[in-house]
Order: C-alpha cells, then structure tokens, then sequence
C-alpha cells in the first residue's frame, strides 16, 4: 500500500484492544515486532489476511469499546492486522455514528431526540445537558425504548466498557450517569420494562426467564426444532409456506420462498442472517423479542440453518442495543453448551452456529444487503438488486435474510402446522403482528393482535390518548411510513388494508400525537433523520434528502402567526423533489425518505391555511 | 483473486502486490534463475510434472532434468535467501492448480541473463501443462499501453510487421514487391548495440522518436556523451526532453493518446482503436504524418500520412493482422491477433496447438539454463545492493506524469531497511551521497519497512533533481539488449550541508553474506 493515514502507530492501549480480539499478530507485517529473519524473506498475505475483512467492525468496536475513539495509528494498526487499505478503513469508520475518529470523552450520552421523545421534550433535555456536559453529550435518532418515554445510551470507554440504555431517563440520571463510573456495572440493561401484551408472539415475555434455557424449555422452548427435525429440511419449507408469512421487517415477502430459493441453490456455503438493526424511529418490537424471549429467535434461526441448508448464522443487532445484545450472547452461549448449536445440533446430524456482529449506529443498515456490507467490513451502502440475497447474498452467497419477528413466528408454525396458524388474520395477512405504539397514549407498549385488526381497537388497547385529549394524527409505519388523520380509525390493520388506504404498516409503528402537538416540527425532525442516514452512495438520495430537510426547516422557522402556511409554489417543488427522490433512488430509504412528509401534506394538509381543506 | 485465485509475489521488496499475494516470496536480486530451476526440481522430485504434455508437446525434457537436478531445495533456499518451505510451497501450488499463469514484467528482464529468466519460466509451464489453454500461460505485462504493438508493429532489429523475420527471403521479397525497394537482409541493432556502435564512431546519426534515452538509460555519464557526441540528432517527442534538448532538429509531436488516429496493441494482444479527440496545439503534427511529410521531402510520396489506410497497407503484409479492419475492430471492440482474415475472431490464447495431436509445427523444446549473479558484484566498497523501480503515480522519467499533481509525490529517495539506516546512524530525509562504480547522487534517505538489511531502492521518476541512472549499469543480456538496472552495487555516504564528504562512509559496511 502506498497510501498510509500519516504514517501514525497505535499505543499500547490500541494495540491490546485489537489484540484481545484479533489475538497477537503473527508477524511484522501484519503489525507484530519486526523480526527479519523471519519476515525479511516470506509473509503470508492474501485471502488468509484479507479474509477476516469482516472482523474489521468489530476490531473498530473495540477500539472504541476501550479507547473511546478511534485514532490514525489505531487505524493503521487495524489495517496492518487485516491488510485493509487505510482509505478503505477510513470510510468503513467515518460511516458510523458510534465509532467515533475524533478524541472524545471516555464516558459519553447519546440522548435520543428524535420524534416519540420529542414529544417529551427530548430537544430540551439535549441543550441543557449540552450546556452542562458539552462534547459528552451526542444527539441521537431513534434509540427505540419509544415505550419509555425517554432515553440515552450510556457509553464509557475503558477495560471494562460499560454500555448500557437509560429509560426513561431525566437531564439528572444522564448527567449522573456520564460522570460517575461504575454506577452501573453488572446491570448493563435498559431500565425499567416497557408494557407487553400479547399471547402468541408474546407469551413467554415475563413468564419464562430470558436468562434460563431450562426456563425457555419449560415454556415450550426447542418443540419446535424437534418437530422441524422430524420433518426434514423440504417439509419445513412446506409449512412456512402453507402458513403465507410475510416478512415482518418492512418489505412483506414470503418467507417460504426465501428459504425455498437458498435451499435451491446450488453454491454453498448459504447463510442465515437475523436483521435486528431495527432502527425505523418508533419501533421497538425486535428489541423486546430479543430481549426477553432471545432464545426463541436462536431456535427460529436453528430452524432456518437446518431447513435452508446453512450452518452458518449471523444475527445483526444494532450497535444501541447493549441488553439485546447481551441476551442474545447468553442465549447463544447456553443453546450451543446444550449442544442446540455446534457441528451436530440436537444429534440430528447438521451443524449451525450463530454468531453476533453489532451495528455502529447507521439506520441504512438495516436495508439487507447494506447490513451485508457491513458485516463484510464494508461501508454500510446498499448493492444493486438484481441479484437478489437468495442468490448473491452474504460474503456473495446465497443468503436468507429475515427480520425477528418474522423469525418468531416460524416457531409456532412448526408446531402447529402451517395451514392451522394462517387462520388467525386475514386470508393474505396470516398470523398476528407486534405494534409498537407511543407517543401520546396512556400506555405506551407493545401490542400483538391478529393481522387485519381495527386501528382504533389497537389505539383502545392502549389506553387511548393520554388525558382524554383530542387525536390529532398517528404515524404508521415510521419515519419511512405514513401520516394518517383520526378519520383512520377504522382502517383494518393487514397488509391489504394498509395498502387501501394508501398507508403502510412498515415495521408495525403506532405513534399516537394530540392535538398539541407541532407536527410541522416533527416533519422537520423526520426530514432531518433522512438527511443523517443517507449513505450518500446515490445523488438523488443524498442530494434531496439535504434539500428536503432545508425546505423542511425554512418551512418550521419560518412560520409567522400572520402567514402559517408553506407557498403553494415550494410545495409543488417540494413534491418534484420527492417525486425524483422516488424513482431515482437506489434502494429504500431515498425512495420512502419523502413518504411520511408527502402524507402529512396530503392527509392532514399541514401547510393548508387552517379551516381550508 | 477476488473470485479466489491464488497470487504467489516474487520480488525482492514487499511491495503492494506483494501485499495483496497470497504468499511472498522475498528472493535475493538477480537469483530468479536459481528460484525457477529449484522449483522445477521439487516439481519433478514431487512427481508432479504433467508426463503425458512433456512427452506429447515437448523436447528436452531430460536434458532439462539433469540441469535442474542439484537443484534441491535446501540449494536454492541458500542462493535465492527464500526459505525452503516456501519454494516447495510455491512449486506444490504452481503445479497442482488447475489453471495456473506466469505473469512478469521488468524485474525479470532488465537483468543481464535476461532471456535466459524468462526461459527459466517458460521450462516451468511447459513442465506442467500451463500453456495453449484458457487461464494458463506466461504473461509479460507491458509498462505501457503499446509495448506490445511498438514490436508487433517490427519496431525490433530484426522484425518485420507481424513479427516476420527480416532475415527470412520469403518475406522480404513480399516486402519489397510491395514497396518497390530492397530491404536490407540483416538485422538491425539493439538499443544496447547502438550506444556500442556510437562509442566506436559507427552510429553518427540518430532519429530518436517518443524516447527520452538522456535520462532512461542506465549509465547516464556515458548515455549523455554518446549523445552529445552524435554528428546529427534528430528527436520527435510531445514535450522538450533532455534529449530533445540536445537534438539538432526537434520535431514537435501530437499526443498519441488523444491527438492522433491510430491503433495501440495491449499485453493481451488486443489491437484497439485511438481516435483523436482534440487538436494538437501549435505547429505539433501526428507521427505518421511527419514521417510522411519527411519522406516527401526526401521524394517519396506516401500518400496523405493518414492512419487507416497505413493500417490497411500493413494488413495485406502481415498476416496475423490481416482480419483486423478499422469496422471490425470497432465492431469487436478490438480484436486479438492473430487474426487471418475477415471472419477470424482472434485468439484468446497462443499455442493452443501444443495441445493437438499430433502436435502440428515444432513441439516446443526445454531450454535448460544456468543461474548466474549479477555483474555488479557486491564488495566491501560497495556493499549494499540497490535495485531501481517505479512507484504508483509516477511513470519513468517524469515526461508524461511529472506535468500532473499528485498527493503521493514525495520526491525521489534513497530507501533503506530500518536496520541498515539504525546501523548507519541514518535518520529520515538525511541527504546522502549515493556511489556506485559508475557515478553518484545526492539524495535524501527514505526508511522503508519493505526492505531487508542490505537491500535498497531508488526510482528514476525525476532525474532533474536526482539523476539516478548515473548510478546503473549499462551491462546488458547480450541476447536482448536490456540493461540491468534492477541490480547495482552502491555505497552510502554521509555529507554536510555543502555536500561535502564528512566520512568515508556512513557506519559500518553491512555483513555480505546472503545479502546481494
């Protein structure tokens, strides 16, 4: 390489972290004392050094994890382990909000200000701790504890990181948090449980122990990789596709003929992949699963391995679930102790195993084959589809990639049989579905009810709105979703009941505003989420995601008692933008990135001159 | 090697290629010979030498057996510094891959055996069977976009367009029925051959298109007073070259790249199309069209100069060219030659016909070589081995890259390994006197990670502030002509800030022993 980050070296410190994950390194070339006997005439180099290039994240993690941020010669010293180019390295770390190449506070807060806590006054809970902890405090999207009312994620670099979430959490709890250490070693989870209600999906959730496997088994935990087993790789297949599961992360596709086309496949290795980089603002669902039902979603990914012939399984959480993540290891742990994974599960004669990579803060991460990117030690940017994952997936690889609620429902499908649980829902939307509902709701939580549900019953479920006030409009779907007016209630929540009505059920967010409410600032806000996670791998999106967020912003501050309304002209340039954003973008986020704004124009006409319609 | 190809580097630096490799194989300068027949050896020792190609496609084969056979491993590992396992390493890969190709450019060549270097290569492909098939072969990759067409093209002593031997009746008279002249029967000289035949006072004219020998050349002293000493030179070039400088007509030359029409000819013989896109500035003409005008001067009409119909004349001579009209090279996107005639797809791979049976033409021969060091020997006066090269971004003597930016410009060094500079007492940046038997420069020390003690490294990307080659030699192979730059032996000297000596050298001489 003739391109060097100015020629820095790693510290001491740096250089263990790296180390304790990566182990010493075995020459000079790749970062070691340099010995010239040995490294003067030969160095191994190539697809054994380059073929760890996915342990590049979690090698920055570290580093961040002990350090608190990454530095030039941290970089070099990664680079040298894992034969990256530093350039490439450099884009890799500056493409994720949490890895941070500026030096920073050891202890830091990422305090959530995005749109369910603004609503609890989040932004100003930002600027007073911005006043009284400077650099320490970041501004965060969506940390999806919506239920909580409020949250931060608690970060303090050293040899034993702490990572942990607040919620709710008051301007008092963050500043404590920050500068007092150890205050929460050994606890390491969010605070406080949000409500849960629900009997399929939901049942084990404060009833069995997350932490137990025994306590999994006593609640009809691993009856379903048995009778998978029973019934062979093809029959599986058979049930998840009789039960017409519809993926549950966004895109609806059926599960049955993603699992049907890898299994197809004839290159190998396949792979599993669990999408929990659930980082739509408002949703909460998967963070709920994984943390209280973890190994639930491990036998679901057991299933999968066995049944799409993969023994290899990656579960991708996002890097602002500390307690996710750490369920999720336990469970891991313990399934392959019991011998649940490893090169023989169950006895049955098929190997899987599952192993965990952490996001680093990057919503377009969710987008599948972004978070394969990522896991590849990439920038997180989304490929060109054709080909699609069943095809070239994970490490170019056919690849079965499914969200965690969609991998929670393949249990009881097992169980009961495909045909038997397509008849809770609708004919085209089977099964139940988890909504996270927030906002102004007298019981913030997470709902299951059966597809094909009346908005409204889901909004009494929840207590309706909090005192009693009037509805002034409710996001379904998230950031990426649609604005819908009260005269929504009635609308049935399935697939083909959204998709009537124009709106969209995304990720299963139900954010509930009063009559209060600036939805102008919350427009602005989502315009702003936009312009943050862009890639910037395509012009459209990052071009108009900026221009969408300024014309967002001019049409906030520049608002006046005498004239509240946008000009007719921006708004039809506003739709033009859209409209281009739309149809030129590469993948999701530029296509939807206008989608909620464009509703709240066109069904709640918030640049109308009020009393006009 | 993305979709998993295995990649072996041979070089005596880690370069970045060598980085990307699979495995490095560090070798001492100028021991490739003794590398190959080592591999051979283990090759044939292994039981792994492809018998039914030897016996069906080659002669040779037992003469070459013998040559290679005190060749053991432990042997080339001592002469070569390469440690045993990775030889057999190497030669276990190189014979059990399915596909396997050699690729090599300069550092084979530019050495005083280097013919025999590249015959060392082609005795392993012809042991193995990895020749005339798809994803096999020997590949020289070309430094510039039209090496390859520059000789195809007969621009070699002894060549003719389409590689037809000047020394060859038959063809001659189709050359001369066609130009209505008599071509001269015998072979030309080498560029080495010319600066001998100046320095005896034989060669008092030269006509030097696109070449900038003042500063390219090994041995700069003496390239410099042949040229000077010239009675006529004349230099056609894109830009005033230090050669140019010294010429006694200059004639100023469009781009080829962008200013002219024509073909360029790449590593995998793909003649393809250039087409002008702007004006040349000034009184600056095509190539073609000032030799054309020249020889009009001279009372030959050549016609109008333009490049199509040249190209058309030289298709009816050459027939591996002769399927390559303008309309099918657009239409195929440039084609491979040889290509016999309109309907002729080109070749994606030569010798193809070692593998029919039976073979159709001569079978191809082992040619058994020797191992021999380089000239420049390393003496307690000249310890430390420096061998030249390019670096990304730049490209030889400057003439077409030095006009542009570049963030990696760093200037021209002398790299030393760590251990040699800490022996030395030598500090980045520290201007040196660099000598060798031939010369010396001042240039500042550069300290590179990629060499090992004994080994240095300098470019000759920018010969006005460092003129390196009055460091090389102009030892050349006698076969080829090429001057071995890649190994001079050179002594390091400290000096003060007026450039005066301040020691005899720096520090101690480096130990000679398995350093060359």
């Amino acid at each position: 390489m003739d391109l060097h980050i100015a020629g820095a070296d790693a510290n001491d410190a740096e250089r263990s972290a790296v180390d304790q994950l990566l182990g010493p390194p075995v020459s000079g070339w790749q970062g070691g004392d340099r010995a010239i006997n040995r490294d003067g005439r030969t160095a191994v180099g190539g697809r054994a050094v380059s073929g760890d290039r996915d342990r590049l994240l979690p090698s920055l993690h570290a580093v961040q994890d002990h350090i608190g941020w990454i530095s030039h010669g941290a970089l070099n010293y990664i680079c040298q382990r894992l034969n990256v180019p530093p350039a490439e390295a450099w884009g890799v770390v500056t493409f994720y909000h949490l890895l941070a190449t500026d030096p920073r506070p050891a202890a830091v807060a990422h305090v959530c200000d995005d749109i369910a806590c603004r609503l609890h006054g989040a932004d100003q809970t930002c600027r007073n701790l911005q006043l009284r902890l400077g650099d320490a405090v970041h501004r965060s999207p969506c940390l999806g504890m919506c239920d909580h009312g409020s949250a931060a994620l608690i970060l303090r670099a050293g040899h034993t990181p702490e990572r942990f979430v607040l919620a709710p959490a008051s301007t008092e709890d963050i500043a404590a948090a920050v500068t007092n250490a150890g205050m929460h070693v050994g606890l390491n989870v969010s605070s406080g449980e949000g409500h849960v209600q629900g009997g399929r999906l939901l049942r084990r959730i404060g009833k069995a122990d997350p932490t137990s496997l025994d306590s999994y088994r006593a609640h009809g935990g691993y009856l379903a990789l048995a009778r998978a087993i029973d019934l062979g790789p093809a029959r599986v297949i058979a049930e998840v596709t009789a039960a017409k599961l519809l993926g549950r992360g966004g895109a609806a596709f059926p599960t049955g003929r993603k699992w049907d086309a890898v299994a197809k496949e004839p290159a190998h290795p396949h792979y599993v992949v669990c999408n929990a980089d659930e980082s739509e603002p408002g949703t909460f669902k998967d963070r709920v699963l994984l943390e209280s039902d973890p190994f639930a979603i491990v036998e679901a990914m057991t299933i999968c391995g066995f049944a799409s012939g993969s023994a290899h399984g990656f579960l991708y959480v996002r890097g602002e679930y500390p307690m996710a993540e750490a369920q999720i290891a336990g469970a891991i742990e313990q399934a392959r102790a019991a011998g649940l994974l490893g090169a023989n599960v169950a006895h049955a004669g098929f190997a899987f195993d599952i192993e965990i990579r952490r996001g680093g803060g990057a919503y377009i991460c969710g987008e599948e084959t972004a978070l394969f990117n990522s896991i590849e030690g990439r920038r997180g940017e989304p490929r060109a589809k054709p080909p699609f994952p069943a095809q070239v997936g994970l490490f170019g690889k056919p690849t079965v990639v499914n969200n965690v609620e969609t991998l929670a429902n393949v249990l009881d499908i097992i169980v009961e049989g495909g045909e038997a649980w397509a008849r809770t829902g609708t004919p085209d939307s089977t099964g139940t579905r988890l909504f996270c509902v927030s906002g102004h709701v007298a019981r913030p939580g997470l709902y299951e009810v059966p597809s094909g549900e009346r908005l409204g019953t889901v909004l009494e479920l929840a207590g309706g709105v909090a005192g009693g006030r009037p509805l002034q409009a409710i996001l379904l779907g998230g950031a990426a979703g649609v604005f819908v007016g009260p005269e929504a209630l009635d609308m049935p929540l399935s697939f083909e009941g959204a998709r009537a009505a124009h709106a969209t059920l995304g990720s299963g967010v139900i954010m509930v505003f009063d009559d209060t409410v600036d939805l102008v600032d919350i427009l602005a806000r989502i315009a702003q989420f936009f312009r943050d996670e862009s890639c910037g791998q395509c012009v459209p999106c990052r071009v108009g995601t900026v221009r969408q967020a300024e014309l967002l912003q001019r049409w906030r501050d520049e608002r006046s008692s005498e004239s509240p309304a946008a000009s007719a002209s921006s708004v039809a340039l506003y739709a033009e933008l859209s409209q281009a954003m739309r149809d030129a973008s590469i993948c999701g986020l530029g296509q939807t990135a206008s989608a909620a704004i464009e509703s709240a124009i066109a069904n709640l006409r918030v640049f109308s001159p009020r009393g006009v319609s | 090697m993305k979709r998993g190809a295995s990649l072996y580097a041979i070089d005596p630096r880690r370069t970045a290629s060598a980085q990307w490799a699979d495995v490095w194989l560090g070798l001492d300068v100028g021991t490739d010979i003794a590398l190959a027949n080592a591999v051979g050896r283990e090759i044939i020792a292994a039981g792994l030498v492809n018998h039914e190609f030897v016996a069906h496609a080659t002669t040779g084969f037992d003469a070459y057996r013998e040559m290679v056979e005190p060749w053991t491993l432990a042997r080339g590992a001592d002469e070569t510094g390469v440690p045993a396992t990775a030889i057999r390493g190497m030669a276990h890969a190189y014979a059990t891959a399915k596909r396997a190709m050699i690729c090599w450019t300069l550092g084979i060549t530019e050495h005083h055996t280097a013919v025999d270097n590249v015959l060392s290569l082609i005795n392993l492909s012809l042991l193995t069977g990895h020749v005339g098939r798809w994803g096999s072969g020997l590949n020289p990759l070309r430094g510039q976009n039209n090496v390859q067409g520059g000789g195809d093209m007969g621009a070699l002593p002894d060549r003719l367009p389409g590689f037809q031997h000047v020394e060859n009746e038959e063809v001659r008279a189709r050359f001369d029925r066609a130009w209505g002249t008599t071509i001269p029967p015998t072979r030309g000289l080498n560029l080495s051959l010319m600066f001998d035949a100046m320095d005896r006072g034989e060669l008092r004219a030269v006509y030097c298109i696109g070449e900038n020998p003042v500063q390219s050349e090994a041995d700069q002293h003496r390239t410099t007073r042949l040229i000077e000493g010239l009675e006529f030179l004349v230099v056609q070039d894109v830009v005033l070259t230090e050669t140019a400088e010294r010429a006694d007509v200059v004639f100023p030359a469009a781009a080829g790249s962008f200013e002219s029409d024509g073909t360029v000819t790449n590593s995998e013989r793909r003649v393809q199309r250039l087409r002008r896109t702007v004006k040349s500035p000034g009184e600056a003409r095509d190539d073609l069209r000032i030799i054309v005008d020249l020889a009009r001067r001279m009372g030959f009409d050549w016609g109008r100069g333009d490049a199509e119909s040249m190209w058309d004349e030289m298709r009816m001579l050459s027939p591996l060219h002769r399927g390559m009209s303008y309309q099918r090279l657009e239409a195929h996107n440039g084609l491979r030659w040889p290509c016999y005639d309109d309907q002729h797809p080109g070749e994606a791979f030569l010798h193809a016909r070692l593998w029919e049976r039976p073979v159709p033409g001569p079978r191809a021969s082992f040619m058994p070589v020797m191992h021999a060091l380089p000239l420049d020997v390393l003496t307690d006066e000249f310890p430390l081995r420096l061998t030249t090269g390019r670096r990304l971004g730049e490209y030889n003597t400057g003439v077409q890259t030095s006009a542009y930016a570049s963030p990696t410009r760093r200037g021209e060094s002398i790299d030393v390994s760590p251990e040699d500079a800490a022996r030395r007492g030598l500090s980045e940046g520290q201007r040196v006197r660099v000598r060798s038997p031939r010369g010396a420069v001042v240039a500042p020390v550069h300290i590179d990670q990629r060499l090992r003690p004994g080994l240095t490294f300098m470019t000759f990307h920018f010969p006005a502030d460092v003129p390196t080659n009055m460091l090389t030699s102009d030892a050349s192979d006698p076969k080829a002509g090429t001057a071995e730059f890649k190994a001079t032996a050179i002594q390091i000297e400290a000096i003060d800030e007026e450039g005066r000596d301040v020691g005899r050298h720096v520090g101690a001489a480096a130990s000679g022993k398995g350093i060359r």
